[in-house]
């Protein structure tokens, strides 16, 4: 049997995205800027996907800006506020636990003078809004804080962290590329300035992204070239992707299907600590957690060679431990929410989609238990127990 | 990224399990650096006459410490003790450049069995 559940990684593309691609590579194929047929399909094409696209979360047609996935967004979204933004000041609030892409983004404004606060969080991985507060000075430029976090599947207020940045005259950056369609997002009621999406996570094209940016935020574009995106952001459009992208928003996620995944993935939490000694649940749990995200840690046994052994049965996962990076350091998400390093070594990462059935979790629930067995006989500490 | 080598060893190991009355224990790591390996020897006419193994450590840890046994099995102490670990990895037919720091933790533990046992006798 296989069973993916490494979606938070990325997601199988729905079919009916890439039918809705289809005619994009084969008949209307034009370049968007081009003034013939083929290029004012494709440009039509893309309006309405960058409209589908706002209305999924409140914005404006004019505040969405394609790019080439989150990690463009992000990198677009930090180092654009701040370049564009320096005459009002040099600061720069984040969290110990954003994407990697937001984390060395971080780093490189950082290098090129900008002074870096990354804010603790509680062990949930929740940021405290008191802390927040305190933290935020007269020359803090942006606050960038990550909605759905993508290893342990914590939930921010944005709302409440919104209203903050909001009363302060603080830009308030986040990225929701994890909880896109899975939580309610409305960019006016939350005050949000500037938010990353991306398309492979919900069952969209990789290679596709977008930068909401409300209008009347200062932000230079950072790719130069032949003024696409309104001038902002330069290159091509990716017209099938953006079409693909716009579609798996429009087939979004319905209330039943996010209820689904929410009684799978306690079904599955439930089993694996009842049947497993010595294992712990990453993260918050309820509604503080996305419907899709199971992160744990077991004890005696490192994180890599479980998903590996997991991979050897057919169920895709994954892990945070140092042996599956080259920095050879564990999740620095994991050791922010007070994990030390033999616990983060041995955490897995199983997450959930739509798709994802009972009879997956039945079959990940059998074998799961057998494999941290086996691996605990090969361990030297399997006899602590 | 792994050699079929290596997942066969990972899967099956034929050397991992602790050794009852062993002559000499050899450990390097600890939970601390978030691996660990444990080497046990038996030895008679200065050869290494049986050896297991238990780690905690990733699928290379697993597989290059499993493949060091077989390589080591027979062999006199100062021949054991002088092996490279481009023997392992050639034996595993290849290593992720970034994984042979995994990979050399068997012979770590392997050196320090033999050390102790050579304090010992």
């Amino acid at each position: 049997m296989k069973v993916y559940l490494d979606n938070a990684s990325t997601t199988k593309v729905d079919e009916r995205v890439i039918k809705k691609m289809i005619p994009y590579f084969k008949d209307n194929y034009g370049n968007a800027s081009s003034l013939h047929e083929k290029g004012l399909s494709a440009k039509k094409a893309i309006e309405e996907a960058r409209n589908i696209i706002a209305i999924s979360i409140n914005a404006d047609s004019d505040e969405i800006y394609f790019s080439s996935g989150g990690t463009e967004s992000n990198n677009w979204a930090l180092k654009g506020i701040a370049f564009s933004n320096r005459h009002k000041g040099n600061h720069i609030i984040t969290t110990k636990v954003e994407h990697k892409c937001i984390m060395e983004s971080c780093d490189w404004l950082n290098k090129q003078g900008f002074e870096i606060t990354h804010l603790e969080v509680n062990n949930g991985g929740l940021v405290d809004l008191e802390e927040l507060k305190k933290k935020i000075r007269k020359d803090t430029i942006l606050v960038s804080v990550i909605h759905g976090n993508n290893e342990i599947g914590t939930i921010n207020d944005i709302e409440k962290i919104g209203k903050i940045c909001r009363e302060k005259g603080v830009y308030f950056h986040s990225d929701a590329c994890q909880s896109f369609l899975k939580e309610k997002i409305n960019v006016k009621e939350m005050n949000i300035d500037l938010l990353t999406l991306n398309a492979h996570k919900i069952h969209g094209p990789k290679g596709v992204g977008a930068l909401y940016v409300r209008s009347g935020v200062i932000l230079n574009s950072w790719q130069q070239g032949g003024g696409q995106e309104n001038n902002m952001r330069a290159g091509t459009e990716n017209t099938p992707g953006i079409v693909g992208f716009g579609e798996a928003v429009r087939l979004g996620l319905n209330k039943e299907e996010i209820e689904k995944m929410e009684k799978l993935r306690d079904k599955l939490i439930e089993g694996i600590l009842q049947n497993i000694s010595e294992v712990k649940l990453n993260g918050s749990s309820g509604k503080k957690r996305l419907c899709n995200n199971i992160n744990l840690s077991f004890r005696y046994i490192e994180g890599e060679s479980i998903s590996g052994m997991l991979n050897q049965h057919g169920i895709c996962g994954s892990t945070g431990s140092a042996c599956s990076e080259k920095s050879l350091e564990p999740s620095y998400v994991l050791k922010a929410i007070g994990l030390n390093h033999e616990m983060a070594n041995g955490s897995l990462r199983l997450s959930l989609s739509k798709e994802t059935n009972e009879k997956e979790i039945n079959y990940v629930l059998e074998i799961l238990p057998k494999v941290v067995k086996k691996l605990r006989e090969y361990s030297p500490y399997g006899e602590v127990k | 990224m792994y050699s079929k080598e290596i997942i066969k060893r990972f899967r099956k190991p034929r050397f991992v399990g602790e050794m009852r009355k062993a002559d000499a224990v050899g450990e390097v790591g600890g939970f601390k650096c978030g691996d660990a390996m444990k080497v046990y020897l038996k030895v008679k006419d200065n050869k290494i006459k049986d050896i297991r193994f238990l780690t905690y450590g990733c699928m290379a840890a697993i597989a290059s410490t499993d493949m060091m046994c077989e390589l080591v099995k027979g062999k006199t102490l100062d021949e054991a003790y002088k092996m490279s670990n481009q023997e392992i990895v050639n034996g595993l037919k290849g290593m992720p450049a970034f994984k042979v720091h995994c990979s050399v933790l068997g012979m770590r533990a392997l050196r320090d069995a033999i050390d102790k046992y050579r304090k010992k006798s």
